[in-house]
């Protein structure tokens, strides 16, 4: 963990849990795994209960006292949350979306509680009269489980700590039996469904609760399913944003059609592909012609056409695995993330250092070494500009020099000079840099509302005052005079400020988007080595 | 002249490729360091628009907001700003949370991180006591009133209604302890809590369309 890791994830903590929390959070981050003599005890609950912390035998074995170890990267998909829960709505809608943000914000929930509070919220928002079936929540949590956007909550101290992912059930019996009874208008559950069900899916280790022949009558609050706590699976979500920059990648650079066709790929063999395989598994062109959505019209002969053009296209999406079924496809998936890495970098560096400095950043990426000379040969540049180029790309470390000594004593004037440039290690830079800017970020942030926190405490009264005297039925006179406590200047700060907010925050977004382009690229190539 | 350059005039490297021949001047050396926030050269491209993006900027902001309120969000404790008061013993130190009690499931986590563990044994313990003390001084009493009934059995009707109606009593208060309000029983003071505000919260309240200045 670097220190901009390190300071990044003490903003967020801090953010959404309190001073408190932060300073553990960031003192375990800093010394790694220490046991518990030193740290506050609430804090430490909730950081295990959303998952970012885990606890195991320590160095003196299982006698010894537990150690604590923090996940940064855990700590880091904070950022992210809000696009989680976008892409929720967006798949699941309304209802998809409210339980994806409840149990984001809770770090694990069972079931039953979910699908109460988001029933509740439902209802508030709606009109009066109406309330929400229980069914369509309890639909929408089901449909995510069986996406595996939702995973049970791996759990209990004693057993090692092994795996990020939690088990993921293979709910298609439980929910079936679920819909198959008729009476869900009633508030209260068939206990004795979920019971026997659950009991069957349950992970070896955990003690199932009740799990006797006749379960014992519940009360109304306790549904059958206490124990058993759901998280985000956080893996899904990254696989789903991946799968929307190949696409959206492809659409970009050849056209609709062909992101479609790359889309039915990567949908069709999302189940069977292993979760950080290089390559899809291979779907035949006659399945893929069977699977494309109708809407397009693309008869047989054009789909293999464009199935051509993308094997041949120099930025290796899908590339030909065999000629069987005719003709076996795969998409290239850690070669689609290089290049989209490659992409990333070639734009930092156009927008930083212009254009012609891209230029001769693409060639070096591209050629791998050159000289100094060569440099200015290939890239067309006058020489002077170019060695000023070269040399600012250099101090910013995005370019490397590597020596190639001719004899023995490393002379210079008898030694080669090449530069070059690594495409890891510069993403890796360039991720560290995506941190400290997410960093900076929310420090200015921080900054610009504390020195307006009196005009903010202000606005907000007044509109307290005035949300009570609408709800009170007061006159619009009365209104008016209240409004008119805030000076025409001070709304206009009032604005600015919260203009500058939005800003920092959309900017935020963004670089997350980035910092997660990076983060998978660098994952990817860890995997396949 | 040849030796003399060599010792003095000669470099070793080439020295095309600094950029700068050898009797122009060097650049300017730098007497403080690098200026924190350098201009830049190339503006930044605008951030992306669109409803997409907007939507996600108002789902983090609910985020944050709502994230404040949860009891997952621990406050510090009050810091001591001068001198102890009498009364900071009886003011809770913790603001009430809202409505969400934060119940974690204690089953999941580490028995020593449950710091609840002992205020509710706490809790718990004091009615099993009283229990236990409601029934020992009621088997006391009631061999005791055995006891005086037989030895003194020439004391009169009101002394014995007395024991008996102080027995009541204790076993009603002892029942009843539990039912007083935990403001005016449970630190043992005289006083009941609101005693003890120290008029933070008036006036805080008030809905009426105040002029801010009163003469």
């Amino acid at each position: 963990m670097t220190a901009q890791e390190v300071r990044l994830c003490a903003l967020l903590l801090q953010e959404h849990f309190g001073e408190v929390v932060e300073k553990v959070g960031t003192h375990l981050l800093r010394s790694g795994a220490l046991n518990l003599r030193a740290l506050v005890k609430k804090s430490l609950c909730v950081l295990v209960q959303h998952g970012m912390c885990t606890f195991g035998p320590g160095r003196r074995g299982p006698a010894g006292p537990l150690e604590y170890r923090v996940s940064c990267e855990r700590i880091l998909y904070m950022l992210r949350y809000p696009r989680y829960i976008y892409t929720a709505k967006s798949l699941y809608g309304d209802t998809g979306e409210l339980v994806m943000e409840e149990i984001l914000q809770r770090g694990q929930m069972t079931m039953s509680n979910t699908v109460r509070t988001v029933a509740d919220r439902l209802t508030q928002n709606m009109e009066d009269g109406q309330s929400t079936d229980y069914n369509d929540v309890v639909t929408a949590f089901s449909r995510l489980v069986e996406t595996h956007f939702l995973q049970r909550f791996s759990e209990v101290p004693e057993s090692p700590v092994g795996g990020k992912g939690g088990v993921q059930m293979k709910m298609v019996t439980w929910v079936q039996e679920l819909q198959r009874k008729p009476n869900w208008s009633t508030q209260r559950w068939e206990s004795r469904a979920v019971h026997t069900h659950l009991c069957e899916c349950i992970y070896p280790q955990h003690q199932p609760l009740r799990c006797n022949s006749t379960p014992p009558a519940l009360s109304p609050q306790a549904c059958g399913d206490e124990g058993i706590y759901w998280q985000v699976n956080v893996e899904r979500f990254h696989l789903h944003f991946r799968h929307q920059a190949i696409i959206s990648a492809v659409a970009s650079k050849l056209d609709q059609t062909s992101s479609e066709i790359v889309r039915t790929m990567l949908r069709m063999s999302e189940v069977t592909t292993p979760a950080n395989a290089a390559y899809t598994q291979a779907v035949s062109a006659n399945e893929i012609f069977r699977a494309v959505p109708p809407s397009y019209n693309i008869s047989r002969p054009i789909l293999d056409q464009y199935l051509t053009l993308l094997v041949d296209d120099p930025m290796e999406f899908v590339g030909k695995a065999g000629d069987s079924g005719g003709g076996m496809y795969v998409v290239n998936l850690h070669r689609a993330l290089a290049n989209l890495a490659r992409a990333t970098l070639e734009s930092v560096v156009q927008e930083r250092f212009g254009s012609r400095s891209a230029r001769i950043f693409r060639l070096l990426l591209r050629k791998r070494h050159l000289e100094q000379k060569q440099v200015e040969d290939f890239a067309m540049i006058p020489a002077k500009e170019a060695k000023d180029m070269l040399y600012t790309l250099l101090s910013e470390n995005l370019v490397q020099l590597q020596e190639i000594p001719k004899t023995p004593d490393h002379a210079p004037s008898r030694t080669f000079y090449l530069y070059t440039v690594n495409q890891l290690p510069t993403a890796r830079l360039l991720l560290q840099n995506c941190y400290k800017a997410v960093g900076n970020l929310i420090d200015r942030r921080l900054f610009e509302t504390k020195e307006n926190k009196r005009h903010l405490e202000k606005s907000q009264r007044i509109e307290a005052i005035l949300g009570s005297l609408q709800a009170s039925g007061a006159e619009p006179a009365q209104l008016a005079e209240v409004e008119e406590m805030i000076t025409a200047p001070e709304r206009q700060q009032l604005e600015a400020l919260r203009h500058h907010i939005n800003k920092l925050d959309s900017s935020e977004n963004q670089v997350d988007e980035t910092i997660f382009l990076l983060e998978s690229y660098i994952k990817s190539t860890s995997c396949s080595r | 002249m040849a030796g003399r350059g060599r010792g003095r005039t000669q470099f070793t490297f080439n020295v095309d490729s600094l950029g700068f021949g050898r009797g122009e001047a060097l650049p300017a050396s730098a007497l403080v360091p690098s200026p924190l926030f350098p201009p830049l050269q190339f503006r930044p491209v605008p951030l992306p628009t669109g409803e997409e993006v907007d939507y996600m900027l108002a789902l983090k902001q609910e985020l944050r907001a709502s994230s404040k309120i949860l009891p997952s969000h621990i406050r510090p404790g009050r810091v001591k700003i001068d001198v102890d008061r009498y009364s900071d013993k009886y003011q809770s130190g913790e603001p009430k949370h809202s409505a969400v009690e934060w119940n974690p499931d204690w089953s999941r986590l580490p028995r020593e991180l449950c710091i609840m563990g002992p205020k509710t044994r706490k809790a718990k313990a004091r009615p099993p006591l009283k229990h236990k003390v409601k029934t020992t001084t009621a088997k006391e009493l009631v061999q005791k009133l055995e006891t005086l009934e037989k030895n003194e059995k020439n004391q009169s009707e009101g002394e014995e209604d007395e024991e008996k109606k102080k027995t009541g009593e204790e076993e009603e208060e002892s029942g009843e302890g539990e039912d007083y309000d935990e403001e005016e029983f449970e630190e043992e003071t005289d006083y009941i809590m609101s005693y003890f505000d120290n008029g933070e919260d008036f006036g805080g309240d008030s809905d009426d369309n105040m002029d801010e200045a009163t003469y």
